[in-house]
């Protein structure tokens, strides 16, 4: 047995001093000035155009599928809706810094991780109309994406259950051997959660190469982030659990990638878990059930447009002379027409058959679920017309 | 008397508890300025304060924890649970804690003036994660009441109960009736008495039991089995725990037929302990086998739901079977 002396690295005072809170200062890293110039002792990752261009297209590409989606549901034609408006730098910088094979445990406003990693509007579309062509056969609200091809595991509501859950997935990665990190998306009143918690402090003890992502955007519904946290951020916690962790401007696109890529590397070269916290802001709603003039001034979200992530980089771009203006308008009027389409086809698929109901709920339905599903096609029978998605394919 | 909905019903029983005690605080997520995801904290903040309607942090298991150690002080706290599919968190608060808080330390301390409201229930479109059930996981613990009110008055008044009687109290409001919901409420002080089953519609041929926003769906299959010539006693049972056997099973002694639907998964929900107790007691009466009209043993799907949910065709055609068997 090793000897143990947990008093080892404690050091001695003798007179009572109580450590005061903000001693340790986080500072946050940006590449960009808001404008999209680059500050002078900035280091910029090494990054290429053809990934930029990716970048740039895969945030533009979310932010018009939020605009159309937020107005389907306007217009009743989809019952919920999610954006991420003012956050795509923080999850497709981030994504972008990844390797297909790692895994994305995301919470729920990471459209745009998931867009870079190839979801087609079709599919985006399919799960928003829960109809049976979607991936988890409808059976979740719309935005609750999950694709085992892209290793983008599928969404829950429950805020923070996916963090604890990070570390064990990549614990797994490790003993299995694989050169993949898992990422875990969250923002910063789920880390008031209990599994944030437990899943940091698992992690480091467990040295599991996971990266955590706090997407810190100032509002969870309608409680502010100072309601939410006396501390210095999220960050802070992550020393406090032993986690190596980097603060970085959330609305910069190249920062947030450079920090990733860094984490990345630091996860995968010395297998241990690393905290990402993206300062930023929601622009949008919470969702389309929220309404934020009853929390926050007009003024206060124009001030944050002023930051928007996506002309900053742009900005950038066009500097580098990377920024083709016609082609990229093109490739705006396409998309757009794009989703358009997928929208009105999404519309026009079935749900899935009603034998799907017992399905998935074990490896193989019970005896009782198959009773039950007997009675209930017995009782669509008798009822076609009260159960008019179903009873046509009985 | 004012006609308002449910969620206004919970609004001025809040205040009407807040006015006459300022021992009593109201807390949870988004519950303070904003007035709650649903707007059933309205105004609270604005007219008591800050110290006594606040927001916490995003915390179920913090929200119940803080809640019971606040009661245990002696003071009245009524926390919120955004929705009752995220109370699970604050499970092991509610269920080792709470629950156990007078028993463990022989009466000496209690949390009895805690009472955690939660909205639950389906038809909303809300998926897996905002439509749940899970009454019957509470009604497993000793120690706690459950109570679910089918509309505005009956909110009121048993929220204004829940507040005030010496147990802590889960109160759960149907979310789907909030603002479909609209009655007349007394704008006075009231309370109905917690632990009462209430018989709604007298009847003859067989006992309709449910509650919540499940009591709307049985009083619309006794009118389609009336049309049939079967005369049905419809009872909100209102009171999960402790639930009100002498007054099902004397409408079951009349009637001979016992039908109970809820929205939660049948197999061991709170139907089957009450299908239970029932057949003790009036085993002679049963002149067919109690009935269960529930949801199905899935998790709560969203394309699906309308053919998940035990609405009022379904319990329509089990009335007739029952009648029949």
């Amino acid at each position: 047995m090793k000897d143990r002396n947990h008093l080892a690295k404690v050091g001695l005072i003798h007179q009572v001093k109580i450590v005061e809170n903000g001693l340790i200062d986080i500072p946050m890293l940006q590449v960009l000035r808001p404008d999209g110039s680059v500050h002078q002792e900035a280091e910029l990752p090494d990054i290429n155009e053809p990934l930029c261009l990716k970048i740039l297209q895969t945030m533009q590409y979310i932010r018009l599928l939020d605009e159309r989606m937020v107005a389907a549901q306007r217009q009743g034609r989809i019952s919920f809706y999610l954006a991420c408006t003012g956050e795509e730098a923080s999850t497709v910088g981030s994504a972008a810094a990844l390797e297909p094979q790692d895994m994305i445990m995301s919470q729920y406003r990471e459209q745009g991780a998931l867009a870079f990693r190839g979801f087609t509007s079709k599919e985006f579309m399919d799960q928003m109309f829960s109809n049976q062509n979607e991936l988890n056969k409808g059976r979740q609200m719309p935005i609750h994406y999950g694709s085992k091809a892209l290793n983008f595991m599928t969404i829950s509501s429950p805020l923070g259950t996916q963090i604890p859950q990070a570390s064990g997935y990549s614990y797994g990665q490790k003993m299995a051997g694989l050169n993949a990190v898992t990422i875990c998306y969250f923002g910063e009143g789920a880390a008031s959660e209990g599994d944030f918690h437990a899943g940091l402090n698992m992690a480091a003890v467990l040295n599991c190469p996971v990266i955590f992502f706090c997407r810190n955007n100032g509002y969870a519904i309608s409680t502010p982030s100072e309601e939410q946290f006396a501390g210095d951020g999220i960050a802070s916690r992550g020393l406090g659990y032993g986690v190596r962790t980097i603060r970085v401007d959330g609305n910069d696109v190249l920062a947030v990638y450079a920090a990733t890529e860094q984490a990345r590397k630091i996860a995968i070269e010395q297998q241990c878990p690393v905290l990402i916290e993206a300062m930023t802001y929601r622009l949008a709603a919470h969702s389309t059930s929220d309404d934020p003039t009853g929390y926050r001034s007009k003024d206060e979200e124009e001030r944050w447009r002023l930051k928007d992530p996506l002309q900053r980089f742009k900005n950038w771009l066009d500097s580098k002379g990377w920024l083709d203006q016609e082609h990229n308008l093109n490739f705006i009027e396409q998309t757009r027409q794009d989703i358009l389409k997928e929208l009105k086809l999404a519309e026009q698929v079935p749900i899935c058959p009603v034998e799907q109901i017992i399905e998935d709920v074990y490896d193989t339905p019970p005896w009782h679920l198959k009773a039950q599903l007997v009675d209930l096609k017995k009782h669509i029978e008798k009822y076609p017309e009260a159960y008019p998605k179903t009873s046509g394919r009985l | 008397m004012a006609k308002m909905n449910m969620l206004q019903a919970v609004n001025n029983a809040l205040i009407t508890a807040m006015n006459d005690d300022e021992k009593v605080m109201v807390f949870g997520e988004d519950v303070g300025h904003f007035g709650g995801v649903f707007r059933a904290t309205s105004n609270l903040q604005q007219t008591f304060g800050k110290g006594r309607c606040f927001n916490t942090p995003l915390t179920e298991q913090g929200i119940i924890g803080f809640a019971t150690g606040l009661a245990a002080q002696g003071s009245v706290p009524i926390a919120e649970i955004q929705f009752a599919d995220y109370i699970f968190p604050a499970f092991d608060q509610i269920v080792n804690e709470t629950a156990k808080f007078r028993y463990r330390s022989g009466g000496q301390f209690s949390c009895g003036t805690l009472t955690i409201r939660t909205p639950y229930g389906g038809g909303i479109a809300g998926g897996h994660y905002h439509s749940q059930s899970p009454e019957a996981f509470f009604a497993h613990v000793p120690g706690i009441k459950v109570i679910v009110p089918r509309n505005p008055y009956q909110a009121k008044g048993l929220l204004l109960a829940s507040i005030r009687d010496d147990n802590p109290v889960l109160f759960m409001e149907p979310k789907r009736l909030y603002r479909a919901s609209v009655g007349e409420v007394p704008e006075d002080d009231y309370k109905l008495p917690l632990g009462q089953a209430e018989v709604i519609t007298q009847g003859t041929d067989i006992t309709l039991l449910a509650w919540g926003a499940q009591v709307e769906i049985i009083e619309k299959a006794a009118v389609l089995a009336e049309e049939q010539g079967i005369s049905c006693e419809v009872i909100d049972l209102q009171s999960i725990l402790p639930w009100d056997v002498e007054t099902v099973c004397h409408s079951v002694a009349k009637t001979g037929r016992l039908l109970i639907n809820h929205e939660a998964p049948l197999t061991a929900g709170f139907a089957s302990e009450i299908a239970a107790s029932v057949q003790e007691r009036c085993f002679l009466n049963l002149e067919s086998p109690i009935c269960r009209v529930c949801g199905l043993d899935t998790p709560y799907p969203l394309a699906h739901e309308k053919e998940y949910m035990p609405d009022h065709l379904k319990t329509f055609e089990a009335i007739k079977r029952n009648v029949n068997f």
